[in-house]
């Protein structure tokens, strides 16, 4: 069993305990320890199922490579599924629930896949469940989304805060082991500005735990010293708990900041995503050890033999008393030392290589430890936890020569340089033969934007897998990364560390090597997806060649580990399998993150009310406190309507309408866009973006207009006004003002250069509120003293007025068909002009209406409304706006589009009005009919509705749409079905309905 | 005129830095050559300052004068002087092409102050921000989160920023949050 040892543990504070539960059992660790070895030290071997068999699984590894041991962290709102428990720091009152079984972890149901294996090989969803084909849906797919997966997705309602931040430095070293620290410091020392992240909660990376000497100190107080002296420096930040998670274009990069995981409960938001521009990345990110392919090597117990070794230094922890260990190079040997110094038995050293080990054998062997060299594991005995192993000759099929007892496995077939961030923007990679491991290219790094190298690859990482190497290359490294920042970097030494003599690795992919089919079936490549040995070949003999599809083929690699521990040993597999060296097969992409971020660090502070930005106008207040119901506009909001009560929407509308038309509305047009234009060219430049003539417009004047794109479409309208000889301002529709705007400086800043033309944006510079109705005038009237005759103010003119006191621009112009002036006024002043209009108004009835009120009474007359009218494939010519379009002007944009052959054809639909003839409304976008049937089976068409509204004021359904030869069918009636199967009849009329010759608002 | 307000209504915020509603300002947005002797001349009447350099805020007596990009400034004066500055601005380049437009109502202007102003920005804004880069008299047009926003750093460690006004809340929940006590990144405080 696993357990707590009396010595041992760097990283506790053993005087302060720390209390937590694992699937509601209350269990103890202390301050320091990692869930991982919380778990550990109460003798929780067993923490989950595997993904697709249901088998036992525990803990694997003792960092971020952990593809077993993931839970359900927290509980409610806070759950997140498949958290490591290995880099998860324990704190007191942490829950946990582990994944993936049913009814419980000890005895899952599911498990029985385990016996089923043989009908469950790689592919077996694609094969299994590709027919008959409807089956999929109804019957496959939810049973295998019961089955299948990992946690559960969380609750929603996350009480916690996350935020970004913006970080630039010269210099930015990902991973705090010693490499990263000796790098970071021959950069900073050089001048630059450089950002050290480490990922765990504490510096110095293996180095305390694997031993040696660093310029003749112990590795822990070198990793003290040069801590101070880093912390000493204006030019370096130091961030402990930050992952480098992803290299991007450009040195851009992004850093994973655990904040508060472990300290839940404080203020501190708990995730910060580090958005950093680094002129040069130095990847020290160390490296990770392989497991070994034999039978049983996923049974609770079999672990890396670097995690046993870590537990037992950094937390006082031990997997089992009896210990065998099994390897293929003299790392492994450590484990076996650490563990008998701490009065730990190891039964065997299981050796792969013939030759056996270097210095580190031997020392194991003075310390009276039995080591067989060319032997490897059969079959790990055990269900639950091991109980033994069987040991074979490595080079033969699996013969059982002996079986030892023992609690625990460490295993270890090698390391594999951390390639993933080297590798996001493009560095390429070299096999090292010699090591058994991918490891960075040199001659191709990441490169930016000039063809020189952006990230520098430090330490083990690198592939230098002894301490001497590590902090020669890391040296060199920073060195590097600050010259090529222009720093000059100092001459000093790299430090110097005791080399120890170590045997050569012998590659070891399957064991023994001529494994039978019955053993490579138990041996796991890929934990957490249940891929074997065994799956991976038949993938290959399938015609899986290619290691990307063989990895979406048999799920290697998959999920949240992204195979960290499977792929090297799954590739060489397939290498084998297809008869080919490894770099021929070569890897699959590393993509960002390195390990997984939470989706909340990446949304950051944009949540709830700043989710995203609101635009209000300087009367919304007034709107959301007069019960307005809201419809997004852009990002505006604006009023809908306003009801009262119980009132409908329908009923406010109408309601709204009713009282615009008899006597007197308010409308808060702030929103529509107000650009000015000026300068000498401003009237040859408008009647260029302007279908019609813009510039014979007089001062005092106001004319609509239409804005075409250089394909012809129409894309804006709106009504200028010209306020002096050189200036013209401009409406757009709400949602046109930033595009047309941007539309305008591009032609200015782009083509027309040499135009004497400047604009300004000034939408929000005022608020404008639209004085709607027959009492309009008079109501104005009771504000002002200044002359609001049709003589002095006529329809579209405008006017500076004082009203209430306040300085206003008035324009008469009007989009219901009302006597209507658009009271313009400076934004500070808007709710005070609304507040005096609604007083002077009282008498009248006055009462908001909002958009959809405008919607219908723009209609009603006939007007075109940008996006229901158009829809981007629209030209003016389509709305009969001929009247509209200059023949006078050589050019204007859209003008030579608007000739071409497609758009001058005379069968383009054209707009109408219809009229149902039963008064009923239209379905919005419906189709009108005509005989026969496409090449696709479907009904042919000869229009559609663009706009339809019931009025009130001719109490029947209205509609405009675009219709085949529409304007020369006038009185035909067409068939319009609706989704429920019947069909609406309505008759072509004039889109004008309502006043057409202009009468009202003409007074 | 006693009835004008801006959309935040004198608003404060005190986090670990204080984020406040700056109040009613004259703004006035000026388009022409900036190499130009008229420019020059429009500038140091309406505020009494030179022209900036790009990038740069000037800031004088309740005025400010700020590169807003190669052809465009952004002049600040007292609220309620700004016609007679923009008539000033407009007599000094009579007759030259230019335009001058007041904006005062337009934008949202806030102070961000204290030790963690730096980091309040810098969680917001693609800037570096650190105390060697960002230095007073700096001006950056720039993104602030979801929204354009513009800031300046004046000798005492102030920042001023104006944004859009309808954005007002927006931009002010944005910076309460980035200064929320416990959010400080320990970098620039």
């Amino acid at each position: 069993m696993s357990t707590r040892l009396a010595k041992g543990g760097r990283l506790l504070d053993k005087g302060r305990a720390l209390h937590f539960t694992f699937n509601g059992k209350r269990l103890k660790g202390h301050a320091g320890d990692t869930l991982a070895s919380a778990l550990l030290a109460n003798d929780q071997m067993l923490v989950g199922r595997s993904f697709k068999y249901h088998r036992p699984r525990g803990i694997v590894a003792s960092g971020a490579e952990e593809p077993n041991a993931l839970v359900h962290l927290g509980e409610g709102p806070r759950m997140e599924p498949n958290q490591r428990v290995t880099t998860t720091e324990l704190f007191d009152g942490l829950t946990c629930t582990s994944q993936n079984h049913w009814p419980n972890l000890d005895f899952d149901i599911g498990a029985v896949n385990t016996h089923l294996a043989r009908f469950l090989p790689a592919g077996f969803y694609y094969k299994m469940f590709i027919h008959p084909r409807p089956f999929w849906k109804h019957i496959y797919e939810p049973f295998i989304r019961q089955s299948a997966g990992l946690g559960r997705a969380s609750n929603p309602g996350d009480p916690d805060r996350y935020e970004h931040f913006y970080f630039f430095c010269d210099v930015a070293v990902i991973g705090g082991g010693v490499a990263g620290l000796q790098a970071a410091l021959a950069a900073a020392e050089a001048g630059a500005k450089v950002l050290l992240m480490e990922q765990t909660a504490h510096w110095g990376g293996r180095a305390p735990v694997d031993g040696g000497e660093i310029d003749g100190q112990p590795a822990e107080d070198w990793i003290t010293a040069t801590l101070a002296k880093l912390r000493d420096m204006p030019n370096v930040t130091l961030r402990l708990r930050s992952m480098g998670a992803g290299v991007y274009d450009h040195g851009y990069l992004l850093g994973y900041e655990r904040v508060s995981d472990h300290t839940p409960g404080t203020n501190a938001p708990r995730h910060r995503l580090w958005r950093i521009r680094a002129g040069q990345i130095i990847t020290a990110t160390g490296a990770i050890e392989r497991p070994l392919s034999f039978a049983g090597n996923d049974i609770p117990g079999v672990m890396l033999a670097s995690a046993i070794r870590d537990y037992a230094v950094n937390y006082g922890v031990s997997i089992g008393d009896r210990t065998v260990v099994v390897t293929n190079n003299d790392d492994a040997y450590r484990t076996a030392i650490t563990l008998k110094k701490f009065g730990l038995e190891i039964p065997a050293i299981l050796d792969a290589r013939q030759q056996g080990g270097g210095a580190l054998a031997a020392e194991a062997r003075a310390l009276g430890i039995r080591v067989e060299n060319g032997k490897g594991i059969a079959k790990v005995k055990g269900g639950k936890r091991v109980t033994g192993v069987a040991i074979c000759a490595q080079a033969g099929e699996g013969a059982v020569l002996e079986e030892i007892k023992c609690d625990a496995v460490a295993m270890s077939g090698g390391w594999s340089p951390v390639v993933h961030l080297w590798s996001h923007c493009g560095g390429k990679l070299l096999w090292d033969s010699a090591q058994a491991h991918f490891r960075p290219d040199p001659a191709n790094p990441p490169r930016g934007a000039q063809g020189e190298a952006f990230v520098v690859v430090a330490g083990s990482a690198n592939g230098y897998l002894d301490l001497a190497g590590t902090l020669s290359d890391a040296d060199a490294a920073g060195k590097t990364a600050a010259k090529a920042m222009g720093h000059k970097p100092k001459s000093t030494k790299a430090p110097s560390a005791t080399a120890t003599d170590e045997a050569a690795l012998e590659a070891v992919w399957l064991m023994p090597q001529g494994a039978n089919i019955k053993l490579r079936m138990k041996s796991w490549l890929d934990y957490q997806n249940d891929v074997k040995v065994s799956d991976v070949q038949l993938a290959a003999r399938e015609g899986y060649e290619s290691v990307e599809h063989a990895k979406r083929y048999t799920t290697l690699g998959m999920a949240t580990d992204q195979g960290k521990l499977s792929n090297i040993n799954g590739l060489a597999i397939l290498s084998d399998a297809l008869g080919q060296p490894i770099p021929q097969t070569g890897t699959t992409t590393f993509r960002p993150p390195y390990t997984p971020i939470s989706l909340s660090a990446i949304a950051g502070s944009a949540r709830d009310e700043i989710f995203q930005p609101i635009r209000k106008t300087p009367i919304h207040g007034w709107h959301e406190a007069n019960g307005a119901h809201f419809e997004p506009v852009g990002q505006w909001r604006r009023p809908y309507c306003f009801p009262k009560g119980e009132e409908t929407h329908r009923d406010a509308v109408t309601r709204e309408i009713n009282q615009t038309r008899s006597r007197l509305s308010l409308l808060d047009a702030s929103t529509l866009g107000k650009i000015i234009v000026k300068g000498p060219d401003a009237g040859k430049f408008l009647d260029m973006l302007y279908t019609n003539v813009m510039s014979s417009l007089k001062p005092g004047k106001c004319r609509y207009g239409l804005m075409c794109n250089e394909n012809g479409f129409l894309m804006d309208d709106g009504v200028v006004a010209r306020i002096d000889e050189d200036t013209f301002l401009c409406h757009t529709t709400t949602g046109g003002a930033e595009s047309i705007h941007g539309h305008m400086e591009d032609w200015l800043q782009c083509e027309w250069w040499d135009w004497k033309v400047y604009t300004a944006n000034v939408t929000e510079q005022y608020a404008q509120i639209a004085v709607v109705g027959p009492k309009a005038r008079e109501t104005l009237a009771k504000l002002t003293t200044d002359d609001l005759s049709n003589d002095a103010l006529p329809f579209m003119g405008w006017a500076d007025l004082t009203l209430a006191d306040m300085p206003v621009r008035a324009y008469r112009i009007s989009f219901s068909g009302e006597l209507s002036y658009e009271i313009a006024v400076p934004a500070s002043h808007g709710r005070a002009l609304w507040d005096a209009l609604l007083d002077a108004g009282a008498e009248h009835g006055v009462t908001p209406y909002g958009t959809e009120g405008l919607h219908v009474m723009r209609a009603e007359k006939g007007f075109i409304m940008i996006g229901d009218e158009t829809d981007g494939t629209v030209i003016p010519q389509d709305l009969n706006m001929g009247w509209a379009i200059s023949k006078k002007k050589d050019d204007y944009l859209g003008k030579r589009a608007q000739e071409r052959s497609h758009m001058a054809d005379p069968n383009r639909w054209k707009l109408v009005g219809l009229e149902t003839l039963d008064g009923s409304v239209l379905p919005d976008g419906a189709y009108a009919t005509a005989p026969g049937h496409n090449a696709n089976g479907q009904r042919m068409t000869q229009g559609r509705v663009t706009s339809t509204y019931y009025s009130p004021t001719l109490g029947r359904g209205i509609a405009m749409g675009l219709v085949h030869n529409g304007p020369d069918r006038m009185g035909d009636v067409l068939d319009f079905p609706k989704v429920d199967g019947g069909i609406i009849k309505a008759k072509i009329v004039d889109p004008i309905f309502f006043d057409k010759d202009g009468e009202k608002q003409n007074v | 005129m006693s009835n004008a307000v801006t959309a935040l209504n004198g608003a404060n915020y005190q986090g670990f830095a204080t984020i406040a509603d700056q109040g009613l300002t004259g703004m006035i947005t000026l388009r022409g050559d900036l190499a130009s002797a008229g420019v020059k001349a429009a500038v140091k009447s309406a505020t009494g300052l030179d022209v900036p350099a790009q990038r740069q805020a000037l800031m004088g007596q309740g005025t400010a004068a700020l590169w807003m990009s190669p052809d465009e400034l952004l002049l600040l004066c007292p609220y309620a002087e700004v016609g007679a500055r923009l008539a000033a601005v407009e007599k000094a380049l009579k007759g030259q092409h230019f335009l001058a437009v007041n904006v005062s109502d337009a934008r949202t202007f806030l102070r961000i102050s204290g030790k963690g102003a730096r980091e309040v920005l810098a969680k917001v804004c693609p800037v570096d921000l650190s105390p060697e880069v960002f230095i007073p008299g700096m001006f950056r047009r720039t993104r602030m989160a979801q929204v354009p926003a513009a800031f300046w750093l004046d000798e005492t460690g102030t920042f001023h920023l104006i944004c859009f006004r309808s954005v007002a809340d927006y931009a002010f929940e944005l910076l309460k949050a980035s200064a929320q006590p416990g959010g400080e990144v320990g970098l620039y405080a």
